[in-house]
């Protein structure tokens, strides 16, 4: 402290281009585009049902995984920091489950009451 | 004194209390804290969304049968068929291209992240300069699908309300909706926009990050940090938007 020094000296240098980083960025992207095309084709072959929501729930949380790993790089940080996003991102998840089940209770009350 | 300088330069990482909590930057850290209270904030609008739809009766006739009605909630892919220019019946295929663009902008702002790691002052502004496009062509979009959905179609739907009266009506609003229940279309209008406030606000920073990137401020603190804070916050709003076509359009 108190040197100040008007501009921190060295501005780093250029690197070149790493084509193996690109190529993971790239590789990521592809399965992300795959899985939406998948999720588009099926919206329109396989029937409405709890079937089809378990498969699009499970192909959005592998989107999840690749977009917060990868793109956010949350997967290369420390342990204890990943837990501390993902363990209260579980407990959301026990809130939609208790919500869903609820508003269900809801529905067949409502039929109960007024027919 | 000489020996503090020394220090700092070693320890460039290092937070003003001497140590680095979970080996990472304050602003990288805090902008996590930040997305995580975020998406509580998502959820509970999505939350919101699957109570109000499984509080609700479903539509259980055949798909090529459908047709919208206030007393069940309706099947997404039957309320967005529209695409720009061309008048069709393609459900999805907007929402599915909307998905793209942004997925697409995530992808060149991991490579302007990337080139900041290389301070390669080059290549970062041209990856933002994308990402700041991919952002507006979304905005855009989203303000062409909010336009039909509140124009509605040509038909309508009559609704003859418990009181006798019968009413004619014509796209959503807040207070009526062509398409289902009424809160379908209030939930539309408030998750949808909630997101799109974000990408505006993301479309925002990016610029201003742009300028600086531009204008040389991080080549001469020499760190592109900065980009990468506001790349958390861009996948992060990317992220959110894979959800929505799950749980809005899709399911």
């Amino acid at each position: 402290m108190g040197h100040g020094h008007a501009h921190h000296g060295h501005s780093a240098e250029v690197q070149p281009r790493d084509p193996a980083k690109v190529k993971q960025i790239l590789k990521v992207t592809l399965y992300l585009a795959i899985l939406t095309a998948i999720e588009f084709v099926l919206a329109f072959t396989v029937g409405r049902g709890p079937l089809l929501t378990s498969i699009f729930v499970l192909l959005t949380f592998v989107k999840t995984f690749y977009i917060v790993g990868e793109f956010m790089h949350l997967k290369h940080e420390v342990k204890i920091l990943i837990w501390a996003i993902v363990l209260p991102t579980l407990f959301i998840m026990w809130l939609i489950l208790a919500m869903l089940l609820e508003a269900n209770h809801l529905h067949e009350a409502r039929q109960y009451i007024f027919g | 004194m000489a020996t503090a300088v020394i220090d700092e330069k070693e320890n460039k990482a290092l937070w003003a209390g001497g140590v680095e909590p979970l080996k990472a930057s304050y602003g990288k850290l805090m902008m996590w804290f930040f997305l995580l209270s975020d998406a509580l904030t998502f959820s509970g609008l999505l939350v919101t969304y699957g109570f109000s739809r499984f509080s609700h009766n479903a539509y259980h006739g055949a798909v090529e049968a459908f047709h919208t009605s206030v007393a069940y909630w309706p099947i997404p892919e039957k309320v967005f068929t529209h695409i720009p220019f061309v008048h069709t019946y393609a459900p999805l295929v907007f929402v599915g291209l909307m998905t793209f663009i942004l997925i697409l902008s995530s992808v060149t702002m991991v490579l302007a992240v990337e080139a900041g790691h290389r301070n390669d002052k080059k290549d970062v502004q041209k990856w933002m300069l994308w990402t700041i496009l991919g952002g507006i062509a979304f905005l855009s979009c989203q303000a062409w699908e909010w336009t039909i959905f509140i124009t509605g179609s040509e038909n309508g739907l009559i609704i003859n309300d418990p009181d006798g009266t019968v009413r004619h009506v014509f796209g959503a609003n807040l207070i009526e909706n062509e398409y289902g229940p009424r809160i379908f279309a209030d939930l539309f209008f408030f998750i949808t926009g909630f997101h799109g406030t974000h990408v505006l606000s993301g479309v925002i920073i990016n610029i201003i990050v742009f300028y600086n990137v531009a204008f040389g401020t991080y080549e001469r603190i020499g760190s592109y940090e900065m980009v990468e804070k506001v790349g958390l916050y861009w996948h992060f709003v990317d992220l959110v938007w894979v959800f929505v076509f799950t749980f809005y359009y899709l399911v």
